[in-house]
């Protein structure tokens, strides 16, 4: 059971999304763990609900929003210093792995 | 189906049903606009609602709004004011309302006499019609039978978090039972094209949709118009695709069984893009110029009501169909709350989830459906905006085949 002051939006997603403002210090119950919160969580800014390897496709909405740039621990912030984007206007859909968004 | 989702509806002479029974005032150029105003203005309250097209150049997209405007199922009858001088083909939409089965007449000011004559044929038309009105065959209305659109603005951080989403499960509860249920706003789904193309009951219209978003970058590119803003980041949001997402998540998780353009009625129940930017090269400015626009757009694809999802607070209604406003922000709820039906903001206290206020959104569509007032309704809001467009039609590969349906 998460944290109370954290939305996951779909339950694919990989992140949650801060509800109100978490501040630094504070303890976050999420993923089963109760962690310190290392840094100040704004209103609307994304949590790890679990650990996310590098590279690996952060989920939001029940899809695909980016990749990791670096190892990110449960209860950290995701955001441009650990994230980036994976979209390119010229993309081709059929490399695109077709999914599932009920899934 | 239980007694209390039943719909009585307005059956129409052509098979659809609507849930409201109006007549509309239409002023065909905007020299007749003061006229149609005139008439209709004594009869607001009564439904009596003024839409119009303004130019005075013709338009082939303009007049085919005005069309699907006025046989809308929630239309009962139509009166045009044309000043006569415009170019505007008043004979034609008035052959296109009769055949209908509606009635339907036309006030030439320059024949009536001027102003005063031509309002005061008006009013007198308006009265014995409404009278006849009352008249109308009710019959039940299935959920499969309803349209419904989904449109935001006035969007801030909390959009994309609350009212977005949630009008996305009301969209899953309502396609899961047969409705048609219609998106749009193409040039914000840039970045998730094909997430969106992926969801497309078929791999022909994934690559439609992919054209659609393609030609909204270009459109809004010549316009000079960027997608992702640095004051995104500020806000939590990292990349283009998460941004856009955010306003993607309004049509919910559905398979899209369609692409529509403006005035396209679907065909079967399901989920439908409406591609609202123009086709060829760029002209007459922006693609939509404001929500209005976009609503009246989505009511003549037969919207019969409007799911309005909104953070900082949009006031607005519209002509012809209710519009159900979904607050996203619980702070411009607490500010603005007459002028909301529903406080989505309730999912960042804490006190519902995602998937109750989905629900209440379905029920209050239904609740709509079946004659109560929207808040915007009873502060008596019945905006309408239409401007010059041009679109090409629809492609084969845009609809669901009828084997298809459900899909």
């Amino acid at each position: 059971m998460n944290d109370d002051r954290l939305l996951l939006l779909s339950s694919a997603d990989n992140v949650c999304v801060a509800i109100q403002t978490i501040e630094r210090g504070s303890s976050l119950a999420i993923g089963g763990d109760l962690l310190q919160v290392e840094e100040r969580i704004p209103l609307g800014f994304k949590v790890a609900a679990r650990d996310i390897a590098v590279s690996e496709t952060i989920i939001k909405y029940g899809a695909p929003i980016g990749s990791a740039t670096r190892a990110i621990s449960t209860g950290s912030m995701v955001h441009v210093h650990n994230m980036k984007s994976d979209y390119l206007p010229t993309y081709k859909p059929k490399v695109h792995a077709r999914h599932d968004p009920r899934d | 189906m239980t007694l209390a989702t039943e719909i009585l509806g307005y059956a129409r002479t052509d098979g659809r049903k609507g849930i409201r029974n109006l007549i509309v005032v239409a002023y065909l150029v905007e020299c007749a606009h003061h006229v149609a105003l005139e008439i209709a203005y004594p009869f607001r309250e009564r439904g009596v609602h003024l839409i119009g097209f303004g130019g005075c150049y013709p338009n082939e997209y303009a007049d085919r709004m005005m069309r699907q405007l006025c046989t809308h199922p929630n239309v009962g009858g139509v009166l045009l004011v044309s000043l006569g001088c415009e170019s505007f083909d008043r004979r034609g939409l008035a052959r296109a309302v009769r055949d209908s089965g509606r009635p339907v007449e036309t006030l030439v000011i320059q024949e009536e006499g001027g102003t005063r004559k031509t309002v005061g044929q008006g009013r007198a038309w308006i009265e014995s019609t409404l009278a006849a009105l009352e008249a109308t065959l009710r019959q039940p209305i299935g959920i499969d039978e309803l349209v419904v659109g989904t449109i935001c603005g006035g969007s801030d951080a909390t959009s994309g978090l609350t009212a977005n989403p949630a009008i996305g499960r009301a969209f899953d509860l309502l396609v899961a039972q047969g409705a048609a249920a219609i998106f749009e706003e193409t040039g914000e789904l840039i970045g998730c094209e094909h997430i969106m193309a992926a969801r497309a009951s078929n791999e022909a219209l994934g690559g439609v949709l992919l054209a659609a978003v393609e030609k909204a970058a270009r459109y809004y590119t010549v316009l000079g118009h960027g997608s992702f803003a640095p004051g995104n980041a500020d806000g939590g949001l990292t990349t283009q695709e998460e941004k856009s997402m955010g306003a993607y998540s309004k049509s919910g998780s559905s398979h899209i069984s369609g692409l529509i353009k403006p005035g396209d009625v679907p065909t079967t129940g399901g989920l439908y893009l409406l591609d609202v930017v123009p086709d060829g090269e760029v002209r007459f400015g922006f693609p939509n110029i404001n929500d209005n626009a976009e609503i009246a757009e989505l009511i003549a694809c037969g919207s019969h009501l409007i799911l309005f999802s909104t953070g900082r607070g949009s006031v607005v209604g519209s002509a012809i169909s209710p519009v159900i406003k979904v607050c996203a922000n619980p702070e411009t709820f607490q500010r603005m709350g007459d002028d909301m039906d529903v406080n989505a903001g309730r999912i960042l206290d804490g006190t519902a989830t995602l998937d109750e206020v989905g629900r209440e959104i379905y029920d209050l569509t239904v609740a709509t459906a079946q004659g109560s007032q929207t808040a915007s309704e009873s502060l008596g809001h019945q905006e309408f905006v239409l401007t010059y467009k041009s679109f090409d039609p629809i492609g084969p590969a845009c609809l669901p085949l009828p084997a298809q349906a459900g899909v």
